[in-house]
């Protein structure tokens, strides 16, 4: 015998089921009055510093079927790289966001500020990028992702260059389609399947 | 440089299978090909974080919430209350946690839910609380109905409770469901059973906690959360190949 280590196993996740958006985003399913606005409307306030952006985008199942009931949450630095709560990180962005796939059309979309760069531990620099997790009926467990920028020098980022076959790396770029504006797909099996990240 | 604490990798033996033919519409919606592994960034290991003040007096009361205070949710009224804790046993403190679920009669109030029992004009279907400097949460609401659902031929839903937590760190973020104590179809829901360990199944399940219960008032039952830890050393800061 040995010791018992004194970890605990992190709770199992479920998937989010179809009627996720009661829980997270109610107004989307016409819930209104519980709360005085949906959490994570904006990553951004008044004032942000920073090119503001959109990024829009459908997310399609193994089948090439444009998914229309998935929620996605985002995570991003302010314009210099820094994370709210961080030392000398803009007041004016929170960095979270929640949206949906739309009802009718798939379609989504962010509205927020270009990222900077992060500094990692140790010195090396991520390009500009924005964390996704998408969860939906169906999705067992959220899928990690993130968006980076066809504008931005991306040819250092420690990331993409863990991926080896070298087309795939295009599946987290979001494309620059006029200013200020991105597009940016998601598919989560088959052709030009997206990379997810368990980090 | 950043100060931020690396996450413990994710145990993905302890989460559901992506792919689980029984679940139907988990076949199109999984990824096919590996995911990409790597240690955590400061983009993983940083998160929104929401204080108190973002709490409206009801929003951990689904009972009365939807009709802020007017009239009651029909159903067994019950609390749901425990802590939640990362992989080193430690409590998080002053995170949100959200639940969303389906009425007494298990009808949900979205567009999409076109099941004939009724909806309860008292509920809306959703609350959310902040956890205490311990750790420790609750939510008053009532049990929420079983319901059949598309999948095979006669698939039903256990009774369960949709829970969302933050953590403090983006690579913490997890939702999952709390079933109750008892409850048979637990052992025939192709959902629940995307998890393949039982014993990992088993702690999705809540027991009944009749100590913390109210006498002629309401059930309680007791659910512990578990999120990714963080790796706990003296040994991290170092410069980049040394």
């Amino acid at each position: 015998m040995v010791q018992t280590l004194n970890t605990l196993i992190e709770t199992p996740s479920q998937t989010s089921g179809p009627y996720v958006h009661i829980g997270c985003i109610p107004s989307f399913a016409g819930i209104e009055g519980i709360y005085p606005e949906d959490l994570g409307k904006s990553p951004i306030a008044h004032g942000a510093k920073g090119e503001i952006i959109t990024i829009s985008g459908s997310i399609f199942d193994g089948t090439g079927w444009t998914m229309r009931d998935a929620m996605f949450e985002s995570w991003q630095a302010d314009a210099t790289g820094r994370f709210a709560g961080q030392e000398g990180a803009d007041p004016q962005v929170s960095g979270f966001c929640r949206f949906a796939a739309g009802k009718d059309t798939g379609q989504f979309t962010l509205r927020t500020i270009k990222p900077g760069a992060v500094k990692m531990r140790g010195g090396s620099v991520m390009a500009p990028h924005i964390s996704l997790w998408i969860v939906a009926r169906g999705i067992n467990i959220g899928l990690n992702t993130r968006i980076y920028f066809d504008d931005e020098d991306n040819s250092a980022d420690p990331l993409l260059a863990r991926i080896e076959q070298r087309q795939r790396v295009d599946t987290l770029i979001a494309k620059k389609v006029a200013d200020g504006q991105y597009r940016f797909d998601v598919r989560l099996q088959g052709a030009g399947e997206t990379v997810f990240l368990d980090l | 440089m950043t100060d931020t604490k690396v996450l413990m990798p994710r145990r993905r033996e302890v989460h559901p299978v992506p792919h689980d033919p029984d679940y139907k519409t988990s076949v199109p919606r999984s990824p096919s090909l590996p995911l990409l592994s790597m240690e955590s960034t400061p983009s993983e290991e940083t998160g929104p974080r929401f204080g108190h003040g973002l709490l409206g007096a009801l929003d951990n009361n689904l009972i009365s919430n939807f009709t802020q205070g007017k009239a009651l949710a029909i159903g067994e009224r019950i609390r749901v209350h425990g802590r939640v804790l990362d992989e080193t046993g430690r409590a998080v403190p002053h995170t949100l946690v959200e639940i969303w679920q389906a009425n007494a009669g298990g009808r949900y109030r979205h567009i999409k839910d076109s099941y004939f029992a009724p909806l309860d004009p008292n509920f809306g279907g959703c609350g959310r609380t902040i956890t205490d400097e311990n750790g420790y949460y609750e939510f008053m609401t009532i049990r929420p109905g079983a319901y059949p659902w598309p999948n095979r031929a006669n698939d039903w839903r256990p009774m369960h409770i949709h829970f969302s937590i933050f953590g403090h760190a983006f690579g913490q973020r997890l939702i999952s469901q709390m079933y109750f104590e008892g409850d048979p179809l637990i052992n025939h829901c192709p959902i629940a059973a995307t998890i393949k360990d039982r014993s990992q199944l088993d702690t999705l399940v809540a027991p009944l906690d009749l100590q913390s219960s109210r006498p002629m008032d309401y059930l309680a039952y007791k659910f512990d959360i578990v999120l990714r830890g963080h790796r706990q050393t003296m040994f991290e800061n170092k410069m980049e190949g040394m």
